[in-house]
């Protein structure tokens, strides 16, 4: 789509930040293939290591800074966690800590300049959202047997209208995997591409000033958003995750 | 930008190197994404299960511990304080009546000392002054004698000074009616 501008000096890419290539040399890829996916997310496994693991290593009572990131964290996502989705909840915290703390990871990484940001992807967040999908299914179906259908049957609503709002809970119920990734990584994807078109405008000396100004500001916008994205997911984990525990409405 | 390739390696880059479309929906490079997200997952769902959660939430509670523990010792050590500060009170209010017994008692000693002393130095003064009293009798007696005597030699040499004739008992007749007078 790009490739028509390439004649004169404006040419914007804004998506060739989001191609998946091999790490090493080039070639085909292959599910196995070591591409810059897998280094990013390998770097994000390093991050998570340093901070939970090598930050605690001290065990102090009085902690260090990089332990407080971490207990920090552990506070942050374990009172969530407690808050909304309950106290019997607590069993899913280990699995609702991995996504946060991926997620978080991968949205920071993908700030560094020239990196790549793995949570761009719907292949990835698509993922994480049906793992989640896929948990509360499971999870409401076992602890509550034929009574997770419940969470459909509206029963404070007149019994006319229940068979209709039985149909949208359905659908809204298929469409949370649908929008819980979608809106990951479409928000991640949207600030990268949007810094990418303003630094494409920096090519033109009149304007440039005003592009580093307005990279710098969406910057700092991609920082709100590489938190609050990871917030939201988590969160919405921990929604759906007390309708499978309590699925009365 | 890069020079044209030869040969595209994926039908969703261009012969520039450039994403055609939205490399998002790029369907062959899914199955490598998806094997190294499953991986990272995986690998950062046993670090943090395994070493880093249920090690935070020990130094978490301990640090509850420890200000719990602090907390309750703190409030028996005030305690403590408390009532060392009674004792001490008790202590200055027993010591403050020991002083004041240990006054009175010296006093009534002191008392009876000086009591003792006086009665016996009374007991000397009456007994010299009894003593002096027959002394100063003794003298006076004496006195009497001597006077009488010089008179009555006086006397006598005075009547035969005026050519008289000494009769003695005549002039301690005389003499005696005179001392009498």
């Amino acid at each position: 789509m790009a490739s028509e501008a390439k004649s004169e000096g404006l040419v914007f890419h804004p998506m060739d930040q989001f191609i998946v290539k091999p790490f090493f040399g080039e070639g085909p890829i292959e599910f196995y293939t070591f591409t810059n996916v897998a280094f990013w997310m390998v770097a994000a496994i390093v991050v998570v290591i340093a901070i939970m693991v090598l930050g605690t290593s001290r065990r102090a009572v009085v902690p260090s800074r990089s332990q407080s990131i971490a207990e920090l964290a552990y506070g942050f996502v374990y009172k969530m966690v407690e808050d909304v989705t309950g106290k019997d909840a607590v069993g899913f915290f280990p699995y609702i800590m991995t996504l946060f703390m991926f997620i978080v990871t991968a949205n920071f990484l993908g700030l560094i300049p020239t990196s790549f940001t793995t949570t761009s992807h719907f292949a990835v967040t698509a993922i994480l959202a049906l793992a989640v999908f896929l948990t509360v299914t499971i999870v409401g179906f076992v602890k509550n047997g034929a009574g997770f259908l419940g969470l459909f049957w509206v029963s404070s609503a007149p019994l006319p209208l229940r068979p209709i709002l039985a149909v949208i809970e359905l659908i809204s119920y298929f469409v949370r995997p649908v929008s819980h990734s979608i809106r990951l990584a479409g928000n991640v994807m949207a600030g990268h591409a949007v810094i990418k078109v303003f630094a494409g405008f920096a090519a033109i000396a009149t304007i440039a000033p005003v592009s580093v100004v307005a990279i710098v500001a969406m910057y700092g916008l991609e920082i709100l958003v590489a938190f609050i994205q990871a917030y939201v997911f988590t969160i919405l984990t921990c929604v759906y995750l007390k309708d499978a525990l309590h699925p009365s409405h | 930008m890069a020079t044209p390739k030869t040969e595209t390696l994926s039908a969703c880059v261009d012969s520039y190197g450039s994403a055609v479309g939205m490399p998002q929906l790029c369907g062959e490079w899914m199955s490598n994404q998806i094997f190294w997200l499953v991986i990272t997952l995986l690998v950062i769902f046993f670090v943090l299960s395994r070493i880093a959660l249920p090690r935070i939430a020990a130094v978490l509670a301990e640090r509850q511990g420890t200000i719990t523990n602090d907390i309750a010792a703190a409030e028996d050590l005030k305690a403590k304080a408390a009532a060392a500060e009674e004792a001490y009170q008790q202590a200055l209010i027993d010591a403050r009546a020991e002083a004041a017994r240990i006054v009175e008692a010296t006093k009534a000693e002191i008392k009876a000392d000086l009591d003792a002393a006086m009665a016996k130095a009374d007991a000397e003064i009456a007994d010299k002054a009894k003593a002096s009293e027959a002394v100063i009798a003794d003298i006076r007696a004496n006195a009497m004698a001597s006077v009488e005597e010089v008179a009555k030699a006086t006397a006598t040499e005075l009547v035969g000074a005026l050519g008289g004739k000494t009769d003695e008992k005549a002039i301690n007749k005389a003499v005696d009616a005179q001392l009498k007078g």
